[in-house]
């Protein structure tokens, strides 16, 4: 069977149903096939019991107030065309970056971490002004397709290592794809969205998301298929002609545009001269815990913490089946507002995908097990004041992130090599998502809206 | 009176679409002789979007080389205005 479409998508997570919406809303017919059963991709959610959780959402970054004008998530807002309010976002207390017993806080205005800077690292305040103004003139970057170190455009400004650190950790956990050091204009996105902008969170965590872009989708007569996955990106001539699907249907598509990954997407091209990109190393863990009482009731009030139990923080894929020295622990009650009336905790670190790969049934279970009583440690360092009684925990490893994603090895920020431009250098085989440059929620669907207008709606609106 | 009438349609057609596109911002304060950038949170994406909604809505083309000419409400009637008559 046959059936043909101006768009065929490969993926509903972020950037897929983004594009969708762009390309159905100017009259394209789209499809979109998903593998899995459910929307979302890294950003998806489950349910056990009467339980309901997010898998990756932390925090909506990139927070700016209604009204405040020329900020990506304005941006995406007016290009989806969807409400401010609609997102019910709730923004952050406050957070930290805490290295053993020395902590810096900051929140959704600057002036904070700022003087937490000003506080622990008296001589590095003036530095660190310095790398704000230079970050603030920045509008509408894009990632680059050359690396350039982040580390050293930072090292111009701030001479602490630790400081340096410290102020690289949330930037790292939010959306690097390479280990320690990212490529600056990636470094200076995520600086605006993670400090000069802010985190929050949608009531009802990343379904209201979700429901939004999915009721968006329908209403413009956009059409999704789930548990369709696509085994072959079929081509002629190094032109795409379609796909083909686990079902046997071949689907005719003008484009294709797949958010899947650089790597994955081009595993699935039958072709002799195809590129080989790298695979990502970097892969989370994570342990989540539900507790009778919120953490506010013991008078813990950080919404995220960035714990290191060093001096230095090394974002990089650990020997061990997990990283023993950091974690980020994410308090989604501690938002201004929230739906959870338990306390929830979710601590994540990275891990080695190859390791939780190896483990067969028995080994993966106790592996598991000693990741809940490393998680429950940790608390007890970073929080000792916390004390209801544990109702629930759950844990995810990079293996299921590769089964549920299609990542390979569990990448979550995909391959180090990027394509801003989405050009796979087969014609109308385009890229978006992650693998395009831009992470996280915020950066995914501006990136499926932008390879959308890029190459396909004003490509056709030139004529 | 005529003149009129095309004169009010065509300012509230891009009325219309500005508002499908900015659905947060108050248009009922506008100045028709002002900037549109520099009174609405709008950029290069949205005024693309002002042009596709154009041709989808009433099939009126905005040739890239006249995007100045939608600068200002008034120029937008002015500009529009014999396109819609067509
Ligand atoms: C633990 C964790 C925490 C995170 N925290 C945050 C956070 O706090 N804030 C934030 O902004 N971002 C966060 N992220 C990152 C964010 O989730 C991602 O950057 C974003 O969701 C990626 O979207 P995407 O569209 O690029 O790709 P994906 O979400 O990976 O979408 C790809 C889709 O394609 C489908 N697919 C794969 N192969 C095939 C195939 N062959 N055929 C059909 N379908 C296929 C997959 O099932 C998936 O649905 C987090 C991610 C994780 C995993």
């Amino acid at each position: 069977m046959t059936t043909k479409y101006d768009v065929l998508i490969i993926g509903a997570g972020m950037s897929g149903m983004a594009a969708g919406i762009r390309l159905a809303m100017f009259g394209k017919t789209v499809c979109i096939a998903e593998m899995h059963s459910l929307p979302g991709g890294l950003n998806s959610f489950y349910q056990r019991g009467s339980r309901k959780f997010d898998v990756g959402l932390h925090a909506l970054t990139n927070f700016v107030k209604k009204g405040t004008k020329g900020h990506p998530l304005s941006k995406i807002l007016k290009q989806l065309r969807i409400r401010y309010d609609s997102l019910q976002l709730k923004e952050q207390k406050s957070s930290k970056v805490q290295f053993r017993d020395l902590e810096i806080n900051f929140s959704n205005d600057i002036e904070l971490l700022i003087s937490q800077v000003a506080k622990n690292f008296p001589e590095e305040v003036d530095g660190f002004l310095e790398l704000i103004k230079n970050i603030n003139i920045h509008k509408d970057l894009l990632p680059s397709k050359d690396f350039k170190s982040a580390r050293q455009f930072v090292g111009q400004y701030i001479k602490n290592k630790m400081l340096e650190d410290m102020i690289f950790y949330p930037i790292l956990f939010y959306g690097s794809s390479t280990e320690h050091d990212l490529d600056v204009n990636s470094f200076i996105i995520l600086f605006q969205s993670v400090y000069l902008e802010g985190f929050s969170r949608p009531m009802g965590g990343v379904r209201t998301i979700i429901d939004i872009l999915l009721d968006k989708f329908n209403a413009l007569g956009g059409e999704l298929r789930y548990r369709h996955k696509v085994e072959k990106i079929v081509t002629k001539n190094s032109k795409v002609q379609g796909a083909l699907l686990n079902n046997g249907e071949m689907i005719e598509a003008d484009y294709v545009i797949s958010s899947i990954g650089y790597p994955e997407t081009m595993s699935l091209v039958e072709s002799q001269q195809v590129t080989t990109p790298a695979v990502g190393r970097i892969s989370p863990i994570e342990t989540i815990f539900i507790f009778d009482k919120k953490p506010a009731q013991c008078d813990i009030d950080s919404t995220i913490i960035y714990y290191s139990n060093q001096d230095r923080y090394n974002y990089q894929k650990p020997t061990t089946a997990i990283d023993e020295t950091s974690t980020s622990i994410c308090l989604p009650n501690n938002f201004s507002d929230c739906e959870y009336d338990e306390g929830v905790i979710r601590l994540t670190s990275l891990a080695n995908f190859d390791l939780w790969d190896s483990f067969k049934s028995t080994e993966y279970k106790a592996q598991k097990q000693k990741v809940v009583e490393h998680s429950l440690e940790t608390l007890k360092a970073v929080m000792p004041s916390l004390n209801g009684e544990l109702k629930f925990q759950d844990v995810f490893t990079p293996k299921t992130i590769k089964r549920f994603t299609g990542h390979m090895a569990g990448a979550v920020y995909g391959s180090p090599d990027k394509l801003p431009d989405g050009l796979t250098g087969i014609e109308n085989l385009l890229l978006c998502g992650t693998d395009q440059g831009l992470i996280g929620i915020v950066g995914t669907l501006l990136s499926g809206i932008t390879i959308s207008n890029m190459h396909i709606l004003t490509r056709d609106w030139k004529g | 009176m005529e003149m009129n009438t095309e004169v009010v349609d065509v300012r509230k057609a891009v009325v219309d679409i500005i508002s499908d596109i900015a659905l947060d911002e108050d248009l009922s304060e506008i100045n028709d002789g002002a900037s549109l950038r520099d009174q609405l949170d709008l950029d290069s994406m949205d005024f693309l979007d002002i042009v596709m909604e154009l041709k989808k809505r009433y099939k009126v083309e905005v040739p890239s080389e006249d995007y100045p000419q939608l600068a200002t409400l008034e120029s937008c009637v002015r500009y529009l205005s014999p396109k819609f008559c067509q």
